[in-house]
């Protein structure tokens, strides 16, 4: 298995690690069974996405696309973070090995969850506007 | 100062010793005849061939004509239990005996046999990785044709009480086969004395090239041939013999084969000090048996902690290794070695494998002692999982009890 210099790059030096105290939005995904969980903390102002943090247990790829994640949407409108697509992530890695492909979906996860976290502090219905934040127990890569 | 660099991954493969090396070189550009040939250079090429075959076999105390040399590990597996598996569908036997913790060459195997009308028990083993040897003789069957059973784990190192199983074979007569692979070279192995019927064994765990094996099969069993073509390897493997490869893999049993006990004696004092220092990190378990184990093998779960990012951040520190852990092989699932012994999924995820030998100095296993922490520490640090468990279990976050 090879990964791009890019993944190893994010994976060496992670951005955005770490918490937000009061976040305006957090959001978990993944469970340890499968071997991934993503937890996001966004602080939002005037709907900028002014800081994100991430905490990952997970392989080099889902350490590296949460990361990556973290850096599209810091500095950008929520509405642009809610566009947030695996693929983006995936893109701006350079790829990811063919096994590796379900973490990026869990890092599009991750953001989305800690995006209708936010929304439904602010009493808005995420669903509408993130969609459903799919259980990981209905993900077709874990195959128990 | 050169960049720090521990091999310590000798289970997945070794490097080819100088000794092998040497015995292979003239094998490429001297004496490369044909052994199948009748000139002088072919003949000196199935001179040997055969004192290739004289060495492995006597590494094992088994006969010559009873070693068959094959592309490897994987190859001899699938050939001993295809093979004794046709045999016995020809007496109507379609029952086959093998463990949770078989190498994949084994089990998918197995698994490829049961989708063609065979029966596959597959004995549990206990929280080390053992089976015993009453377990296979209450498996066994009147329609058995098999028994199967690895000699040492691949990931957790535990050995098995292959004698005692071998006896049960002899007595009720079932053809008794072991995965060797990774105990060949480090265990003392007399097939005679222990009763084994056929064995696998593959030179680049021993520090022969890749690509060349062995199967010992015992006279009397007539296992189909493998390969139709040649009458290379008594006609049942046919191809024009891979001479540079036999003669690494005999040089290499030479070497490993000699003072197993001494050798083991200094690698596994290596072996329990590393193993005593790593689980002082807290939160912290060793998987396989504490004694019945190959003396190079560690296997440690660190909770929190995934095992695939452990390795690559090992890997940056200069420490090379290996994992139980699901994203290492490709799947989701954690290795089913670590699930068999009973280890919840999140705690499989988490281990990491240190296989090493005589050779690894003092030095490198203080460096590997004191790195191992620091990188549990960070990815721990980082770990939501990691996180949950100091909460829920009231733990400090360096995972110390309050």
């Amino acid at each position: 298995m090879i990964y791009s210099e890019k993944v190893m790059d994010h994976f060496a030096n992670p951005r955005n690690v770490g918490e937000i105290e009061n976040a305006d939005g957090v959001g978990e995904v993944g469970n340890a069974k499968c071997g991934d969980i993503m937890k996001m903390y966004l602080k939002i102002d005037n709907g900028i996405i002014t800081d994100v943090k991430f905490k990952t247990f997970g392989c080099g790829a889902a350490v590296a696309t949460s990361s990556m994640a973290t850096e599209l949407i810091k500095g950008k409108p929520v509405e642009d973070a809610v566009k947030l697509t695996n693929k983006a992530v995936i893109e701006a890695l350079d790829g990811l090995p063919p096994a590796k492909l379900h973490c990026s979906v869990l890092a599009e996860q991750a953001t989305k969850a800690a995006l209708a976290d936010y929304y439904r502090k602010n009493g808005i219905d995420p669903e509408p506007i993130v969609g459903k934040i799919e259980d990981c127990a209905d993900c077709e890569s874990c195959g128990s | 100062m050169d960049k720090k660099f521990i091999y310590a991954d000798n289970a997945a493969t070794t490097r080819v010793s100088q000794s092998v090396l040497d015995a292979m070189l003239p094998a490429f550009t001297e004496a490369y005849g044909n052994a199948s040939s009748i000139y002088k250079l072919g003949m000196d090429a199935a001179k040997t061939v055969l004192a290739s075959r004289e060495t492995v076999a006597g590494c094992l105390g088994a006969k010559v004509n009873e070693i068959y040399f094959t592309a490897g590990g994987s190859e001899s597996d699938n050939w001993a239990i295809k093979g004794a598996a046709e045999i016995g569908a020809k007496k109507g036997k379609k029952h086959i005996i093998t463990t949770a913790v078989e190498h994949h060459a084994v089990l998918h195997t197995c698994e490829y046999l049961e989708k063609h009308g065979f029966e596959v028990t597959y004995l549990p083993v206990d929280e080390y990785g053992r089976v015993t040897a009453q377990q296979v003789a209450d498996a066994v069957r009147e329609d058995t044709c098999l028994v199967t059973v690895m000699f040492a784990n691949n990931e957790i190192g535990t050995i098995m009480p292959i004698a005692e199983i071998g006896k049960v074979c002899r007595e009720k007569k079932v053809t008794f086969h072991t995965d060797a692979v990774q105990a060949v070279g480090h265990v003392d192995i007399d097939v005679k004395a222990m009763n084994i019927d056929m064995l696998s064994l593959s030179g680049h765990k021993l520090h022969a090239p890749k690509g060349i094996g062995a199967l010992y099969i015992r006279t009397g069993i007539v296992l189909p041939n493998l390969i139709a073509g040649g009458a290379q390897e008594r006609g049942k493997r046919a191809g024009t013999e891979n001479v540079p490869g036999i003669v690494g893999l005999a040089q290499a049993m030479k070497d490993a084969c000699a003072d197993i006990p001494a050798k083991n004696a200094v690698t596994s004092q290596k072996r329990d000090r590393i193993i005593k220092e790593l689980l002082k990190i807290p939160q912290t378990r060793l998987n396989g048996h504490p004694v019945e184990r190959l003396a190079g093998n560690i296997n440690i779960s660190f909770r929190g902690v995934e095992g695939e990012s452990l390795l690559l951040m090992l890997d940056m520190n200069g420490i090379a290794a290996s994992s139980g852990s699901a994203c290492t092989s490709g799947s989701l699932d954690p290795s089913h070695v670590l699930i068999a012994i009973g280890l919840p999924h999140e705690i499989a995820h988490g281990s990491l494998r240190l296989t090493f030998e005589e050779d690894l100095s003092d030095e490198d296993a203080d460096y590997i002692i004191q790195t191992v922490p620091k990188v549990v520490g960070r990815l721990r640090a980082m770990s939501p999982l990691w996180e949950r468990i100091c909460k829920t279990e009231g733990l400090n976050a360096d995972g110390s009890k309050k």
